[in-house]
């Protein structure tokens, strides 16, 4: 999801404390920033957030290509609301963080430095305006699935995060099905586009959920502490079963020949994505890697004489009513 | 006659609220962006409001897409200042307090109006503009009093962009009201603004002419268009 | 790092007559500037109609370590909640 093969981190602390620690998660408590909590816990829960805080900032990109581009004064406006929405959401999730002791400057350095990842997702082009349509049905589709039960999760901050952006979400998601519905019954050229549009963002959207648990030894832990709360295969069957109907009712094909109704499992059967090319894009070589990094290490530079003088100038201020005073 | 006014204000903040469109994603701070988005949609929303007006007192079946979409360089009316390119964000910044210090006292003074349709627009509009002015001034203050560097970059964005304040004032029948009546209340804004914010204004009075009355844009607005209009210009037929 | 601006908390009045609550927090480099992206960052949705915003350093918290000594003292006075008391339903309401 957006936050993508989270390792959780080893832990050696005090037995007692940590058993300690484990029933108050089992007994549904929330886990509040000035509590004891393992090394571990706050290690994978910073890189969790941020990861998932840098996708909202690096996912504002792709939408925003498009900004100007929009076909009327009313898209135009919803897509600049939602793209917006994305950077406060970037914001809550960095603020969340910010309470595990690190500081959003530092979240950003390792964003820009290659640290810290984001949604493999974000380094796919957006082509066409279809592609507002289809990030939102489907990429939007998809976050929700993940970002609804994590409302749940343990750590409290980010659960009160995800609360909000649970709230504001909703109208991400029908705001690209509303684009997709335009299309289809539109020219022959906006269907074309449309059908493009799931084409080349089907299989991306799937890798949203991560690789299979199977392969993945730290997802255990993560759903022990509950700051993971399904599986990743869960979700994206999830996602296949909600997205297939849609799909139909829009008439448009998704691109894979195996999909098919399975009556045992009351379930979809589905492709796989390429799991070499998901790991290709997050080591950095997915199509527009290079371009996201770049977009966002451009405005950090560019931005950094605004961010220091408007310090400076508080600075001067105070300085100015002390002496006042 | 009031179509030509109404346009000229449509367009104005069309164009703007397209510039400043193009800094979501890319500002110096996540707060400062998500501000200029608020800003962009305020923009927006005015657009449709004028633009819709305008259209619909024309009366041949545009509507304010239409207007905004499939006119031509030569039919726009904003001013030149809004279609200067973001350059850096002080430049950006200062266009913004410019054009806001003019557009709350536009709207303050259309907000009495006869014509009840451009009065209730202005009432909406100037509840928006008094937060943007309020933020842009702001803005040039601390940028104009912070570091040597932003001290400096935000003269070179004052200089760069005074030659159109002059356009902002000029008598025309096709205003909605005499523009160069505003004059003193913006040059006493703008006055204590630059005071505190250690910025001079320049000596030159200098005024470039021809946005408003559309009669030689600068070279960016065609930019500006190509880039909005692209779509409803390729797919005519399509509806969005 | 030095140039961080200052973490502020958001606190807003959502509706007349309801008290200030936390929403959530933000950077800004003064009240002011706080207060304006309070404006920016938190009511886009017509969420508030007063803010209040306090740098995050101002805040003193209880600690998690006290929570037994401050909170469950009260726990044992019952009879401060008006359910402890029997009044018959002749009395009427009370």
């Amino acid at each position: 999801m957006y936050a993508q093969m989270i390792k959780s981190e080893a832990t050696k602390e005090d037995p007692v404390k940590l058993a300690a620690f484990q029933a108050r998660i089992d007994a549904g408590e929330k886990i509040e920033p000035k509590d004891w909590m393992p090394e571990g816990y706050r290690k994978t829960l910073i890189r969790q957030i941020g990861q998932h805080a840098h996708s909202e900032i690096v996912g504002q990109l792709p939408e925003g290509n498009w900004i100007t581009r929009a076909p009327s004064l009313e898209r135009k406006a919803i897509l600049l609301a939602k793209v917006q929405d994305e950077a406060g959401h970037g914001l809550y999730l960095y603020c969340a963080a910010e309470t595990l002791g690190v500081s959003r400057d530092e979240l950003t350095e390792m964003l820009l430095d290659g640290q810290m990842k984001y949604s493999s997702i974000f380094s796919y082009p957006t082509l066409t305006w279809a592609d507002m349509g289809a990030v939102g049905w489907l990429v939007d589709g998809a976050a929700i699935l993940n970002q609804v039960p994590l409302q749940r999760t343990s750590y409290g901050p980010y659960a009160r995060a995800m609360v909000r952006i649970c709230k504001e979400e909703s109208f991400h998601q029908r705001q690209g099905f509303d684009i997709m519905m335009k299309m289809v019954n539109g020219t022959a050229a906006q269907k074309h586009m449309a059908q493009d549009a799931l084409n080349r963002l089907w299989y991306p959207s799937l890798m949203m959920f991560g690789p299979s648990d199977a392969e993945s030894v730290h997802s255990e832990q993560s759903m022990r502490w509950k700051i993971k709360i399904n599986s990743n295969d869960e979700l994206r069957q999830k996602f296949v079963d909600q997205t297939v109907p849609q799909a139909e009712y829009l008439g448009l094909t998704i691109p894979d020949e195996n999909l098919a109704w399975n009556d045992d499992k009351g379930g979809y059967d589905f492709s796989q994505p390429d799991w070499s090319e998901f790991f290709d894009v997050l080591k950095g070589n997915g199509p527009a890697s290079v371009e996201r990094i770049e977009a966002r290490q451009t405005a950090w530079d560019d931005g950094a004489w605004v961010r220091e003088a408007r310090m400076a100038h508080a600075a001067k201020k105070q300085a100015t009513t002390l002496a006042a005073e | 006659m009031s179509v030509a006014g109404l346009i000229r204000m449509g367009d104005s903040t069309l164009v703007l609220g397209q510039r400043v469109s193009e800094w979501c994603g890319h500002a110096p701070a996540l707060e400062e962006d998500i501000a200029l988005a608020n800003t962009a949609l305020d923009l927006i929303g005015q657009t449709q409001l004028w633009l819709g007006l305008a259209g619909e007192r024309e009366g041949q079946g545009q509507d304010a897409d239409a207007l905004a979409y499939r006119r031509d360089p030569w039919d726009f009316r904003n001013l030149l200042l809004v279609e200067q390119p973001n350059r850096d964000f002080g430049v950006t910044m200062m266009r913004q307090f410019l054009f806001d210090t003019w557009h709350l006292e536009v709207l303050r003074t259309l907000a009495q109006h006869p014509d009840a349709e451009i009065s209730a627009i202005a009432q909406k509009s100037a509840k928006e503009v008094t937060y943007h002015r309020e933020r842009s001034t702001d803005m040039v203050i601390a940028l104009g009093d912070g570091t040597e560097e932003s001290q400096q970059r935000m003269q070179s964005a004052l200089v760069r962009l005074y030659p159109y304040v002059g356009e902002m004032f000029t008598i025309d029948p096709d205003d909605l009201i005499d523009m160069a009546t505003l004059r003193p209340g913006f040059d006493a804004h703008l006055t204590a603004t630059l005071d505190k914010a250690t910025l001079t204004r320049p000596a030159s009075e200098f005024a470039h002419q021809g946005g408003k009355t559309g009669a030689r844009h600068s070279e960016h607005l065609g930019h500006i268009l190509a880039t909005m209009q692209s779509l409803p210009r390729s797919y005519p037929d399509a509806k969005w | 790092m030095t140039n961080e601006w200052p973490l502020y908390e958001v606190f807003i009045r959502g509706q007349h007559g309801l008290s200030h609550r936390h929403v959530g927090s933000l950077h800004a480099t003064d009240a002011q500037h706080a207060i304006q992206n309070a404006r920016d960052v938190y009511t886009r949705r017509k969420e508030g109609v007063s803010i209040w915003v306090v740098p995050a350093v101002q805040i003193t918290a209880s600690s998690p370590d006290d929570k037994d000594a401050l909170f469950e003292p009260s726990e044992d006075k019952v009879y401060r909640h008006p359910t402890f008391f029997n009044i018959p339903d002749d009395v009427g309401a009370m």
